[in-house]
């Protein structure tokens, strides 16, 4: 189960520029740090994509192995594990999220 | 499913020793922290490697019978 959780969240983080895994939806979150997370998002105004990991068993644990992080909202951005809801307050508060999600840095080309 | 604040900052101190930690009860239900962790073993990682080093003192209490943890963390200025 493990290694095609991990096959599909590869595929998942290798396919979207920024995909944020969370409980619920960015409509309707299903908890606070989730909807932390995606006022964030919101706020900076990048696309991405979400995964709704209360609909997905095999991702909801698969993703805590595939990152070594124990909880949910995770955000990657271009395939790289960059932290729950609390890092992505710290970066946002210090720009370093807008600045790494700006445009230029995560661009649609591909 | 609970944990006291002062069992969150024990653990946290038995895996940290020299850490400064300050929790405090988001929604007084026993439930929802906030904890912010100073550590001189901090100094030089990044945040993603500060937090995760907090939550291995936690374990598998983190995500279970600890449900919500805001988490900061820094070195010492």
């Amino acid at each position: 189960m493990t290694d095609s959780a991990h096959a599909r969240i590869q595929d998942l983080v290798s396919k979207n520029e920024v995909v944020l895994f969370m409980k619920g939806t960015p409509l309707f979150p299903q908890c606070g740090f989730s909807s932390r997370a995606v006022a964030i998002l919101e706020r900076i105004g990048v696309p991405y994509e979400s995964v709704d990991v209360l609909q997905d068993q095999e991702i909801r644990q698969g993703i805590k192995s595939f990152s070594d992080w124990p909880t949910i909202p995770q955000l990657y951005v271009k395939g790289e594990f960059l932290g729950g809801s609390d890092i992505m307050m710290e970066m946002y508060e210090a720009g370093e999220l807008q600045q790494l999600l700006a445009p230029q840095g995560a661009s649609h080309a591909s | 499913m609970a944990m006291a604040a002062d069992e969150i900052e024990a653990l946290i101190r038995a895996g940290l020793p020299d850490a400064q930690v300050r929790i405090t009860d988001l929604a007084g239900d026993g439930n929802h922290y906030a904890a912010h962790v100073v550590s001189e073993s901090f100094r030089g990682l990044s945040r993603l490697a500060q937090q995760r080093a907090v939550y291995a003192t936690l374990g598998e209490r983190m995500g279970g019978d600890l449900h919500a943890l805001q988490l900061t963390t820094a070195a010492p200025n």
